[in-house]
């Protein structure tokens, strides 16, 4: 479906080749996504089951994020629980009990695989049925795996939200058509989406993941969704297995990414032009105008995208058409089509895509093209800032507030911070 | 399994990291799942190191488990080895390459690269950071040294009289808590001792310099947790003697100087004598008075909590309330310190076993790791941070050693700023009760325009207090009026006085606490 509002160019990126590489990838695994998860799901927590590497991970990648009481954990496999699976499992359940004694305000529990976890072969799915048996009056209790050798960063979400689906009260068939929203928005953008939605007239308005574990919305064959991330492909197949039918849009970055997002939703809803017009002019404006502000510091510049987020095709993207940079690469640790179908019909023509990583190579290719900024992981920023390269620290992207229309300033001052920065420094 | 929130030492690769990091011409490759590259940022980001760390991991995915991981390795240590050119490599595996028992050491053997490869066998389900990283550096030098070993039994020949005697300085590494500037400083002293520096290793060393380690006189062990294994080696293979005393505090140095100088065959009266450190003096300042008999509670690891109990007892006057550590492997010897302080030593790697000992202690400063930073900040007591693990800002750009007499006056900094906060007791003391002068209002430094702060001292109070006031039958009441009177004591000492009061009235049968049975207690305890 090509969303109105949005000028379609005629070749894009939707067919072009892609360098896929495979080596060492310079990427979180998929527990990390525990850290915004536990903040946006208030009444959750999250276990890893998995090794001290787990643990150190979660503490280190948290950095300066830090918060007194986190609402995770670690269970860490020690050598006797190697020894025989029996143990393994009963030291589960010990565990667990040890936690929802301590935390007793706790509704719902994500015990986590790790890579240890699924090498030997852990059955998390079959723990959490025995302790939901022995918890059932306070606490519901779901599993999903974060691992490093399944899921790289961001899809940690996705198999926590594939978790939650099945867990979604049913909606019948007599139901009026309803909107769900798919992936951790920050609650400020949640609710700014929310009133749009209500002035559009389109509703009732669901989000997936939601504050609460138990507010989970209904869905059933007239929900239709849309994906806020990029990254939620095993998401989707499961709410699509549900019945319920997803829009295609681009993300929704931008004045330009968001008016279209938001327009898949009114056409689905049957809104009206000149209402969907009026109700998102201000917004609109008001983005453009924030952006005006970064436009000539950014136009022309070069940028260079290490693999991280699965964001990065989207905010390439954003970057080119609406700020006028120029596309050096776009790595990205996935590309799924289908999901971003439309976002690759709006990347300009000729743009290097790279799916996977072998990091030397990808740092070589780097040096050679000397982007005026590189977005990459924390483990290669300072190490490129030293090589005279501008850094943007990836995961910022993806802890920000950056969708919407009053957010799309932000996020250009995201790229633009560095480089002002780099400007200023006389040493 | 062991539950837990946060952890003191990351897995033993990490220490192997720090090993490798901390070195030139050395490259490690680790078998490991792509997750296990976020210990790259503990180096560039925490520690802002420049360059990336010289591993290549893996990156073996799920469906790679199946087929063959093996061929992955093999490949990724030759273009390792082709890409880096290193003059020694390192090769391991991370916690779940362990459990797919590919043997690391000995794929590398069978692809005969033309230099020195160290295999390093690191059980991640048993052991941690800090003994991999000893147990890396010890490999590595047997290793390196070993092939320059003299004869089992010759005896080391005597110095040649007409140089100076030379040692070298083990234990510095990569993401250590200011080992860069304690290398600085005590490369100074030795110096003006009279002795060389023959090798700092392994920060900074190469190979080739840990094949050399065998031709000086003697080792200075720095860092006991990551260079007393290589030293022991070293004594054993090549005759060489190992200093025992860690030089941080003033005394310390003292004694690390009189032990270097035993073993150099050098006279160190005219480094004593002008021994160049603040702290004595200090301590000794009639505004350091307050200081006297202040409860501490010290956790981190064992070399650095030993000689924080020493400083904090012997050379600041504080009273040592809790000490503990994380370093099972040295256990021993904290047990030992803390039994000469009169406290049981708390040996644990449960980050919620200590904080239950703070909150238990109620102590008035927290001496401790970037955790107990965490527990002292919600439970509202003053802490500095002596020992790892660290946060970025534990990495400071000035000059910042612990070690030597430089390192005592960092130290007495370290230690005695946070009780100020601009909130001096010995003044809150002196204008008790001033309407303007009392603990609710802002430290001085936040300004008059701040909003007025969460009644910190109250929440400190009903944290603590609660749990402990549970924990005594609810017998006693206090009298409003005296109750008001408790307020006007510093706010430092309340809730000890609370405490005190509430056991003074119940040993007696109270029922109520008056202002009489505040003022009976207080005589009757003391301060």
């Amino acid at each position: 479906m090509n969303p109105a509002g949005v000028a379609r160019v005629t070749t894009g990126c939707s067919e072009a080749p892609i360098l896929r590489e495979r080596g060492q990838r310079e990427v979180f695994c998929g527990l990390t996504g525990i850290i915004w998860l536990h903040r946006k799901i208030q009444d959750a927590f999250f276990l890893i089951v998995g090794s001290r590497t787990c643990a150190h991970l979660m503490q280190s990648a948290a950095g300066v994020m830090i918060f007194a009481e986190p609402r995770f954990a670690t269970a860490v496999i020690e050598e006797r629980d190697l020894a025989g699976m029996a143990d393994a499992n009963e030291e589960l359940d010990r565990v667990v009990t040890q936690l929802l004694a301590r935390r007793p305000e706790i509704k719902l529990l994500f015990l986590v695989g790790s890579c240890p976890s699924e090498v030997i072969k852990l059955d998390l799915s079959r723990a959490a049925d025995r302790l939901n048996e022995k918890f059932a009056s306070t606490t519901r209790i779901l599993n999903y795996s974060g691992s490093g050798i399944e899921t790289t960063f961001t899809q940690g979400e996705d198999a926590c939200l594939a978790a939650l689906v099945p867990q979604m009260p049913e909606a019948s068939a007599q139901a009026p058509a309803s909107l769900l929203v798919v992936g951790s928005l920050a609650d400020v953008v949640e609710d700014q989406f929310r009133r749009l939605f209500d002035d559009l007239g389109v509703g009732p308005v669901g989000f997936l993941p939601p504050r609460s574990s138990t507010e989970l919305p209904e869905v059933g064959p007239n929900t239709r969704f849309l994906m806020a991330q990029p990254y939620l492909a095993d998401t989707r197949r499961i709410l699509e297995s549900r019945g319920a039918k997803a829009l295609q849009a681009p993300f929704p970055f931008g004045a330009e990414g968001t008016t279209a997002w938001l327009k898949a939703a009114a056409d689905c809803f049957g809104v009206d032009e000149s209402r969907f017009t009026a109700v998102t002019a201000l917004g609109r404006e008001r983005a453009k105008r924030a952006l005006s502000h970064y436009q000539e510091q950014l136009a022309g510049k070069s940028i260079f995208f290490f693999p991280d987020s699965q964001l990065e095709i989207p905010l390439a993207r954003f970057l080119s058409r609406e700020l006028s940079m120029r596309i050096a690469e776009i790595g990205t640790p996935y590309l799924h089509r289908q999901n971003l179908a439309a976002e690759l019909d709006l990347l300009p023509e000729g743009v290097v895509l790279s799916e996977g990583q072998d990091v030397d190579r990808q740092l070589d290719r780097a040096r050679a093209a000397r982007p005026d900024l590189t977005v990459c992981g924390l483990g290669l920023a300072n190490p490129l800032e030293a090589e005279g390269l501008t850094t943007k620290w990836a995961i910022e992207l993806v802890f920000t507030p950056i969708q919407g229309y009053e957010q799309a300033g932000d996020l250009a001052e995201l790229f633009a911070r560095p480089l002002n920065r780099a400007a200023r420094l006389e040493v | 399994m062991q539950l837990t929130v946060w952890t003191y030492e990351g897995p033993p690769h990490v220490g192997a990291m720090r090993i490798a990091t901390a070195m030139e011409g050395i490259h490690y490759v680790l078998h490991a799942p792509q997750g296990d590259t976020y210990a790259d940022l503990l180096f560039t980001m925490i520690e802002r190191r420049n360059k990336r760390p010289p591993v290549t991991y893996t990156t073996f995915e799920a469906r790679d488990l199946g087929t063959d991981t093996a061929e992955i390795f093999k490949n990724a240590a030759r273009d390792a080895y082709e890409r880096f050119q290193p003059q020694a490599m390192l090769v391991g595996a991370s916690c779940t390459a362990e459990l797919i028992q590919d043997d690391p050491g000995g794929l590398a053997k069978a692809l005969a690269l033309p230099i020195p490869v160290v295999p390093l066998e690191l059980p991640s389900y048993q052991r941690k950071e800090n003994w991999g990283a000893s147990e890396t550096f010890y490999h590595l030098v047997r290793a390196l040294a070993g092939p320059h070993a003299p004869a089992p039994g010759t005896e080391r020949p005597p110095r040649d009289a007409g140089r100076r005697p030379r040692c070298n300085l083990l234990g510095p590494t990569a993401l250590g808590f200011r080992h860069r500037d304690d290398v600085a400083e005590i490369t100074r002293l030795l110096d003006r001792l009279g002795i060389d520096v023959a090798v700092t290793a392994p920060l900074g060393a190469t190979p080739a310099d840990i094949a050399r380690l065998g031709e000086a006189d003697f080792n200075v062990v720095l860092y006991p947790e990551i260079a007393q294994t290589a030293a022991g080696w070293l004594t054993r293979t090549f005759r060489q003697p190992a200093t025992k005393t860690v030089p941080i505090g003033f005394g310390a140095t003292i004694d690390f100087i009189k032990e270097v100088a035993e073993i150099a065959g050098v006279d160190p009266t005219a480094v004593l004598a002008g021994a160049p450190s603040r702290l004595p003096w200090y301590s000794r300042s009639v505004d350091s008075t307050y200081l006297t008999g202040k409860r501490v509670f010290i956790f981190g690891d064992a070399t650095h909590v030993v000689s924080a109990a020493r400083i904090a007892d012997k050379e600041l006057g504080f009273k040592v309330v809790g000490l503990g550590t994380y370093s099972r492997e040295f256990a021993r010897d904290v047990r030992a310190a803390a039994e000469s302080y009169g406290v049981e030593a708390l040996i644990t790697d449960d980050y919620l076993e200590v904080e239950e000992k703070v909150a238990e202690l109620h102590p008035e400063l927290v001496l401790g790791t970037q955790m107990e930073r965490h527990i002292a900040k919600r439970l509202r007591v003053p802490c500095a941070v002596i020992s790892a693990p660290v946060h970025v800002q534990d990495f400071p750009a000035r000059y910042s050693p612990q070690m030597g007499f430089e390192g005592a006056n960092v130290i007495f900094d370290t230690f005695v700023h946070p009780l100020m906060m601009g909130l001096e007791e010995h003044l809150l003391g002196m204008f008790r009760g001033d309407f303007e002068f009392h603990d609710e209002v802002q430290p001085s430094h936040l300004g008059h325009g701040a909003a007025p702060a969460p009644d910190q001292t109250q929440i400190k109070e009903t944290e603590i207090e609660k749990a402990e006031i549970a924990s005594v039958v609810q017998a006693v009441t206090w009298a409003a009026e005296a109750e008001q009177e408790l307020r006007k004591i510093p706010f430092f000492v309340r809730g000890k006085a609370r405490r005190n009061t509430e056991r003074f009235a119940e040993e007696r049968g109270l029922a109520t606490i008056t202002v009489e049975t505040l003022y009976d207690a207080k005589a009757h305890f003391g301060r």
